[in-house]
């Protein structure tokens, strides 16, 4: 069977014209996070969305900036370097209640902040 | 085979039954029989009865004759062994190279080389793995026939993979009429060596003293010349134990004098000169191309010459990752000219596979633009064998090299000089300014990304090793090994200058490589007054933790901070992918990953496991907090000569 392709791009787009945005964004962080580990999410993109160039070509989803359609769409239908998860293993809810766990997730802190990244690390 | 003589033939009967009586008389000594039936039974001694050979000495009990007249094989094998500097054997003792071990440890005088005791053969050849790529310098290991050599392999399949010389020697009894039944015999082969002939660039099974010095002598040399490569001997056990024959001939050493490494043809060379010269936009693509900080000068002069971008695939440290020209691989999608040195894949180097897609069988992508020019120098197609696939995916290549990288750069060096015109020096500069803002900006994404869940519990790999980092800066630093997968954050974040900051990985990806290997570099180090770090993972320990012992009981001082995200963590995406793909939930029974990926419930120790095996450890950190603090106390530990090990709780990646 062959399921319909929709780039990330696309989705974002179809979701700002379509007006739904966050629509569904009633999203329970809490289940969200069980959701997210329950279903193997943190494998690659860790337990805090953080991800790795390794295994999600370096995306961060803590916090992402996807419209929760686009999002959706995303995880349905991606044929890139991620597997999709279908609604029968993962349904719009738990989806929903991801995005809210990943919405949830701490502000990344400055660079500036970090003393061990500017003075610990490589400088040029 | 060996051939035995009449008098030998007889000196094993003699040994039969002399082992027979000695056997009897040490099971039955009728007066500490006597003592045992009569009196109460005695405390023991809390030092251990000094062994035989302390015991004749301090004793003065008269040498008894040898049980072979004349010189044994084996110690005229150590005469040879010695010629070639090799200090060091590793290696888990072994009936079958009984003879050679003796010798090597009594006539030999246990130096040049050492024996150092190993608990497993995969450790033992994954430690010569190692100390090769520390110190530039091969060492052996002796394994039994068939099963050791059985254990040994996937180390000898990765050194094979990484262009590592490697020497193994098999003891095999291969004289069925004289060699004792039952165990050892089940341990024998017609041919052990083709259980690794696949994956090995020579072997030899001599049957006679100056056979053994001709094929010592030529498989190190074999061995050491590029490609390098392991090489295998089969060591029969009556060659090694008995007596020297006289053939007639004056036994000899060969002298062994190193060969110079194949270079690139000329005719190629300028023509890849000339492409590199004239193009826009080179790119200059390595892996295992500097083996030597020349090796590294060579190639920053050959990148500044060009002002080419040089992405450093990390099978080595190739290129310093400070210099400006340091750049990610996705600039090769802009190249309209890639040179690739010593790649291990070239085909994916310029293309990609997507495990995805509704047919099924993954994706192939291309990462070059139509009509880019490909240039490729590597020693390895002069070597290439059929079983194994570590060839890789055929990629067509416009000039391609058969030669040594390192060895060719001088000439291709001279060869660019001369081809490039004068009117291409402004367009050259302009790149260069290019690509020297890029690197800079590419180092705040980097930092930028590794700010990310800086605070996370468990910890994230690259707050991992930036608090690692922060501890050994200011050390003669040397990343002998990072297992498993922290996202390449020390590639990234360390400033790698030097060629031994960095030593690569395992060549064939079989697991079970980092502790090893560790252990061995951190050995090699050790005598060039280095500081050996490694990121070990929890899945890779686990094949031959015993290692951690031989690194103590040899006083082997390595900082290992471990990568315990508690899984096989690639396996678990691997089942997770395929439940996806087949519209199921995977199955993670009790733990956080797919059944049969997780190494938790009970979780492993892995300090106290270090602990007992005499190493100085601390663990289970999950606080990053507490991370910076446990290091330091590590490092002092390892400056004072110890191994240590802190146990890291990590986040997957």
């Amino acid at each position: 069977m062959r399921f319909v392709r929709v780039s990330l791009a696309a989705a974002a787009l179809a979701a700002i014209v379509a007006g739904t945005g966050d629509a569904r964004a009633d999203g329970d962080a809490a289940k969200g996070k069980i959701a997210f580990t329950q279903h193997g999410c943190w494998q690659c993109h860790d337990f805090a969305g953080e991800g790795s160039v390794a295994t999600s070509n370096g995306k961060v989803i803590a916090r992402t900036q996807l419209p929760l359609d686009a999002f959706i769409s995303f995880v349905r239908t991606t044929d890139g370097q991620m597997p999709p998860f279908r609604a029968a293993i993962l349904s719009d809810q738990d989806l929903t209640n991801i995005y809210a766990y990943l919405q949830s997730l701490p502000a990344p802190k400055a660079v500036s902040d970090i003393p061990l990244l500017n003075s610990g690390v490589r400088s040029q | 085979m060996s051939k035995k003589d009449s008098s030998l033939k007889l000196n094993r009967r003699k040994f039969i039954t002399a082992a027979a009586v000695a056997g009897a008389s040490g099971a039955v000594n009728p007066a500490k029989a006597a003592t045992t039936t009569t009196e109460t039974p005695q405390r023991l001694p809390s030092a251990l009865p000094p062994n035989a050979y302390v015991a004749a000495n301090e004793a003065g009990t008269p040498q008894m004759p040898a049980r072979a007249n004349g010189t044994p094989g084996s110690d005229f094998m150590v005469d040879v062994i010695k010629t070639l500097d090799i200090k060091y054997v590793p290696a888990n003792p072994a009936a079958s190279y009984r003879g050679l071990q003796e010798s090597l440890i009594d006539y030999g005088k246990n130096t040049m080389p050492e024996f150092l005791t190993c608990m497993h053969e995969e450790s033992a050849v994954g430690m010569c793995h190692g100390y090769f790529k520390a110190t530039g310098k091969p060492i052996m290991t002796l394994v039994h026939g068939v099963v050791g050599l059985q254990h040994a392999t996937m180390a000898i399949y990765n050194a094979w993979c990484d262009r590592v010389p490697v020497l193994v020697i098999g003891g095999n009894d291969m004289d069925a009429a004289h060699r004792p039944p039952g165990v050892p015999t089940f341990h024998s082969a017609q041919d052990i060596n083709a259980i690794v002939r696949d994956y090995t660039k020579w072997d030899d099974t001599p049957v006679s003293a100056q056979h053994f010095a001709q094929s010592f002598v030529r498989m190190y040399k074999i061995a050491t010349t590029p490609p390098y490569g392991p090489v295998m001997m089969s060591l029969d056990g009556g060659l090694q134990n008995d007596a020297i024959r006289d053939f007639g001939e004056q036994l000899y050493i060969p002298k062994f004098f190193a060969s110079a490494p194949p270079q690139g043809d000329d005719a190629a060379v300028k023509e890849a000169a000339r492409l590199l010269a004239n193009a826009e936009r080179p790119v200059i693509v390595v892996d295992r191309a500097a083996r030597t900080q020349d090796g590294v000068k060579h190639l920053i002069e050959l990148a500044e010459l060009l002002q080419a971008p040089v992405v450093d695939q990390g099978g080595r440290m190739n290129f310093p990752n400070t210099h400006f020209l340091s750049r990610p691989p996705n600039v090769i999608g802009q190249a309209d000219v890639v040179i690739g040195m010593e790649l291990s894949d070239f085909w994916n180097t310029v293309n990609g596979f997507v495990d995805n897609g509704d047919d099924g069988f993954g994706k192939n992508i291309t990462k070059i633009k139509p009509g880019t020019k490909l240039i490729s120098i590597s020693s390895v197609d002069l070597l290439t064998k059929s079983n194994y696939q570590d060839f890789q995916r055929f990629q067509s290549i416009d000039i391609s090299m058969p030669g040594d990288a390192e060895a060719t750069l001088p000439s291709l060096i001279e060869a660019v000089k001369s081809s490039i015109s004068g009117n291409r020096k402004d367009a050259m500069t302009k790149r260069g300014d290019a690509i020297r803002q890029a690197h800079a900006k590419g180092l705040e994404a980097t930092k930028q990304a590794a700010a990310i869940a800086w605070d996370a519990s468990p910890i994230n790999t690259a707050r991992l090793v930036t608090e690692l980092y922060a501890q050994i800066k200011d050390l003669d630093w040397s990343l002998v090994s990072t297992s498993g997968n922290t996202s390449g954050w020390a590639n990234r974040l360390w400033p790698m200058e030097k060629h031994y900051q960095w030593l690569g990985s395992s060549g064939g990806y079989g697991v079970g490589y980092g502790a090893p290997a560790s252990v061995g570099a951190a050995l090699g180090n050790r005598d060039l007054g280095r500081f050996s770090v490694s990121i070990q993972s929890d899945g890779d320990l686990m094949y031959a933790p015993g290692v951690l012992w031989t690194a103590a009981r040899h006083k082997i001082p390595l900082l290992a901070v471990m990568h315990n995200n508690r899984g096989y963590h690639q396996e678990s995406m691997h089942v997770q992918r395929f439940a996806n793909f087949r519209n199921r939930v995977a199955n993670n029974g009790n733990d956080l990953a797919p059944i049969g990926t997780s190494i938790m419930n009970p979780d492993i120790q892995y300090h106290e496991l270090a602990k007992s095996m005499g190493w100085w450890a601390k663990g289970p950190i999950s606080d990053p907090a507490e991370l910076g603090p446990a290091i330091k106390e590590a490092v002092n530990v390892v400056k004072s000569g110890q191994p240590a090990l802190v146990n890291v709780l990590t986040q997957p990646r």
